[in-house]
């Protein structure tokens, strides 16, 4: 070994030690801890709630898990759950929701981008003023126009149903439904796809335009290819805002069509029969699994989804 | 001459604002101009219009003799490269080649032959089934020509096509481009904003500003006889060195400076009053020339800028900052004098009022 | 040369079919916008000044009566007061717990992407579906109370959801719960725009961290508070679900707000005039905050 004198040795030398335990880290990952763990306590009380009997939930706390594991109420809460109106369950619900969801998702998104589309690259006279009128739009409570709408709907159907000949229903159908959540859903996704394709180069358009390329050949060719992910994102807006709406559902169908969530407040605050906890809790898992799926799912979309209302046009 | 392209009191305006005011500019058939101008200036808003991507507030736009002022930019025989070079990113080098074809309808054999021929002019035939994003920036470069010259047009447009290269690229492209316009011989209307571009690509150079041209003509022209202080102050690096003073029959004066304009040819004769002189860093002899130039004087140097082939110096006459340029083994420090000379005759006067050329 | 004026090609396309495809496209923009924002609005407002118990019935215009009535009831005044707790303490108890999380988040910690999946997830759920779980979470027999005076402290009294002065509260943990994850991620997104080179800057002067925060980071991020703050009151001032699902507006009536008291009166109770006045009133409360917002936000610049 070579003979090292002690000066060499002493004093800081290589990277400094860190400290896993600094009170400084104690006290963040602490305070997250807590925070994570208050955050997690409502899905898990739902969960186990789910999952035990109700002797067991009537002598039990709430927090402790469940002694004997049943899926009874999941079942229950999917197919026998009464409303008041009837004893079919939830899954009613759901596929109602999922009929009202795929057209509106659809819908909605396809208008929104088109529009998103003319106001970038198709400015007329005007444009930005109808843009302005939508962004003010998204802040207008939905109790000021609904009842109009509801007019509106009521006279279209019966004058759609007075040319056809049939007995066609915007009130109270699902279509009316899809127009409306058409409506609401127009103003932040058309500022979505406002700001992703003001985002593209410019230049990419112009160089279409000098190909000879239209309005519809550009969005279809040009424009549609470069902007999957603004579309994953505004599917994964619509879908969970689309799913978890309750407000239009109630206002907009009946009761034979009403989405899920309308379908789980019935079946939880029913007046009717002894209140069973553990189903009314495997019926709010239920509901809320598709957003929540979307959600782990989807992750940081997610994020960048409900952030895209707040960055400025 | 035949003009393939020409603007006739073309005006444009945003709002109240005009980009570009009663225009005139006439283009030769086979001509390479350049738009020159610093940013702001209008020269791409012009580009833009003859291209028919911006609609012109008032005037004309004739391309090949037929008036183009309301058509399609792609009914309008042009083709255009841009700047960010706005490849298809979706789309293959052949198919960002073929999709203005397949847009005009043109049948299927034609396309491939087109294709083919301009993936040999331009030497990219092994790109062709890759994505934009696979090729380097020249690689681009050369497709986004690539696809003006698939379209067979009589004039090429070009916004800034070298401005996102790094140096060296941008030295060769210019070789090329100034090859693919001797060989091609079409039309070619160039926006830049580097003057070295311009300089060496151009017939003639058309210099922009506030919405207007300011000079228009050859780069030699304009480099030895610009038109009015601002052209002469453009171009040049480092640029003219000026004087304010007086012109007297055939004298300047500035301060202690004086000397006579003797071999200066005049385009307005019998000009008397405030002017500025103005001469360029490299028209300033140093060293043994001096001994043969009309005006003589010593300089203290105050900053020295090695270039390698050249050596600037920053000095300081009559109270004013003047560049010389040297050659590259000067040997020269900050605080040396300077003994330097220049011919009065090589330089520029410019009317202090309305700074037109005397 | 040989120029001339004729042009073949000097067809002038008229203005109005000009682009004709983009401006069928942009119809649905333009019908949403003018009929359902502006028109349904002031059909709204209009009517709010007119007697009408059920529509379509011959409309009497009564001036501000319906305002007087809906000023003079009980119910209405109920929803107000809870509607302005629920606001004052979701805008201060959201923003300060989001702007820590986010702060803390934003120390460079492990598992940040864990945490902010655990801290955002109650943002994609339902409001019916919040409203339910923490109904079940707050029920006096079961819930909270009981698990902690089985703890030992018999005499805990926990149970807004019985307890009429303070139910409004009890659905106020619930809104939190379902909206701070999302202020958070708004300020966090805010904090990461900020120059690194700021808390470089600091670290060299030796400012303490939380000292950075509050006299240089929130200083900065004012853009991002004004956003958040617009978006959160736009949400308050919407809160419906959440309180039917949660407590149907009960004990009694004690925790009412504008938008159920609004549907109801629309659609339970048919008084419409009333109904209209209401969401009126709803809309006025929303411009009080967003004129101010829109004035701060495009006043001065003219921005096309």
């Amino acid at each position: 070994m070579a003979e090292v004198t002690a000066a060499d040795l002493t004093g800081p030398k290589g990277a400094k030690p860190r400290r896993a335990f600094s009170p400084t880290n104690i006290m963040i990952y602490g305070t997250l801890l807590v925070v994570c763990l208050y955050y997690l306590l409502p899905l898990y009380v739902m969960i186990v709630t789910s999952l035990k009997g109700m002797p067991e939930i009537r002598l039990g706390n709430i927090f402790s898990p469940p002694v004997e594991v049943t899926f009874e109420p999941w079942v229950k809460a999917w197919s026998e759950a009464c409303t008041g109106i009837n004893c079919d369950g939830l899954s009613r619900g759901f596929w109602n929701s999922v009929a009202i969801l795929i057209p509106s998702v659809f819908v909605s998104i396809a208008v929104a981008s088109v529009s998103g589309y003319a106001l970038v690259n198709w400015k007329f006279k005007g444009s930005e003023v109808f843009f302005t009128i939508l962004i003010f739009g998204a802040f207008i409570p939905y109790q000021v126009m609904i009842y109009p709408i509801v007019i509106i709907l009521r006279e279209t159907g019966q004058s759609i149903s007075y040319v056809t000949g049939t007995d066609f229903r915007l009130m109270g159908s699902i279509w009316g439904l899809v127009i409306v959540h058409t409506i609401f859903g127009m103003p932040i996704l058309t500022l979505l796809f406002r700001n992703y394709f003001s985002s593209l180069p410019e230049e990419l358009f112009k160089a279409a335009r000098v190909d000879g390329a239209r309005f519809w050949g550009i969005f279809f060719k040009i424009m549609l290819p470069m902007s999957l992910p603004i579309f994953v994102v505004a599917m994964i807006l619509q879908v969970t805002g689309i799913w978890n709406d309750f407000l239009f559902g109630v206002i907009y169908t009946k009761p034979e069509t009403y989405p899920m969530t309308v379908q789980l407040n019935n079946i939880v605050n029913s007046v009717q029969g002894v209140k069973e906890y553990n189903v009314n809790m495997a019926a709010t898992l239920l509901t809320g699994l598709v957003p929540l799926v979307i959600y782990f799912i989807s992750g940081p979309l997610f994020v960048r989804g409900i952030a895209a209302g707040a960055v400025k046009g | 001459m035949t003009h393939s392209v020409e603007i006739k009191n073309l005006d444009l305006s945003f709002g109240a604002v005009d980009v570009l005011k009663n225009l005139n500019l006439s283009i030769g058939e086979g001509e390479f101009l350049v738009l020159l101008g610093s940013s702001g200036c209008g020269k791409s808003t012009l580009l833009n219009c003859i291209a028919g991507l911006l609609e012109a507030t008032d005037g004309q736009i004739f391309i090949k003799g037929k008036n183009v002022t309301w058509a399609e930019p792609s009914e309008r025989g042009i083709g255009m490269v841009f700047q960010s070079y706005a490849l298809y990113p979706q789309m293959t080098v052949e198919g960002n080649l073929s999709f203005g074809l397949k847009n005009a309808r043109m049948p299927k054999n034609e396309i491939a032959s087109r294709v083919a021929n301009a993936a040999e002019v331009l030497q990219i035939e092994p790109l062709l089934k890759r994505k934009p994003s696979a090729l380097s920036g020249g690689q681009r470069q050369r497709v986004a020509i690539g696809r003006a010259l698939v379209r067979d047009v009589d004039v090429f447009l070009f916004d800034e096509p070298l401005s996102n290269l790094d140096a060296k690229l941008r030295a060769d492209l210019r070789v090329e481009l100034k090859q693919l316009h001797a060989r091609l011989g079409n039309t070619m209307i160039y926006v830049t904003h580097d003057q070295v571009e311009a300089m060496t690509l151009a017939d003639r150079i058309a210099i922009m500003k506030d919405g207007l041209i300011q000079q228009l003509d050859s780069p030699s022209e304009i480099y030895s006889r610009p038109r009015n202080k601002y052209v002469a102050d453009f171009i040049g690096s480092p640029s003219m060195n000026f004087f304010e003073g007086v012109l007297e029959s055939g004298t300047f004066r500035a301060g202690d400076l004086s000397f006579a304009m003797d071999g200066y040819v005049y385009e307005r004769d019998g000009f008397s009053g405030a002017a500025s002189f103005g001469i360029r860093p490299e028209h300033i002899a140093t060293g043994d020339a001096v001994a043969a130039s009309a005006v003589q004087m010593d300089v203290p140097i105050k900053v020295v800028e090695p270039l390698g082939a050249d050596t600037l110096a920053l000095t300081d006459v009559a109270g004013t900052s003047f560049w010389v340029r040297m050659e590259g083994a000067a040997n020269v420090k900050a605080g040396d004098s300077l003994r330097i000379g220049f011919d009065p005759a090589r330089g520029s006067l410019f009317d202090a009022g309305d700074e037109l050329r005397i | 040369m040989a120029v001339t004026d004729s042009g073949q090609v000097a067809k002038r396309p008229s203005r109005l079919f000009k682009n004709m495809a983009a401006k069928i496209a942009t119809v649905p923009m333009v019908l949403i916008a003018l009929v359902v924002f502006v028109g349904c609005t002031l059909w709204t407002i209009y009517h709010s000044f007119t007697r009408s118990r059920l529509l379509p019935a011959p409309e009497k215009w009564v001036g501000l009566d319906n305002y007087e009535r809906l000023w003079s009831e009980n119910r209405w005044l109920i929803s107000i007061e809870n509607l302005a707790i629920y606001g004052v303490c979701m805008l201060v108890v959201s923003l300060t717990v989001g702007f820590i999380l986010a702060a803390l988040l934003d120390r460079k910690i492990r598992f940040e992407n864990t945490i902010r999946t655990i801290i955002l997830y109650p943002f994609a759920l339902s409001f019916v579906v919040t409203g339910l779980t923490w109904q079940w979470i707050l029920n006096p027999q079961l819930g909270l109370q009981n698990v902690v005076r089985e703890m030992g402290w018999t005499n805990f009294t926990f149970d807004p959801l019985n307890n009429p002065e303070i139910v409004i509260y009890g659905i106020l943990i619930a809104g939190i719960w379902q909206g701070s994850g999302f202020v958070m991620v708004l300020l966090l997104a805010g904090m990461r725009g900020i120059d690194e080179d700021i808390w470089k800057a600091s670290r060299v002067e030796g400012i303490p961290a939380w000292k950075t925060y509050i006299f240089i980071v929130i200083p900065m991020m004012r853009p991002v508070f004004v956003t958040a703050i617009v978006i959160i009151a736009a949400a308050i001032i919407k809160v419906y679900d959440l309180v039917v699902a949660q407590t149907s507006g009960g004990p009694g009536i004690a925790s009412e707000v504008p938008a159920k008291y609004v549907i109801e009166k629309m659609f339970g109770a048919q008084n419409l005039g009333l109904g209209f006045a209401a969401s009126t009133m709803m809309l006025v409360s929303v411009l009080v905050v967003l004129i101010p917002w829109a004035y701060l936000e495009f006043g001065g610049k003219k921005d096309g």
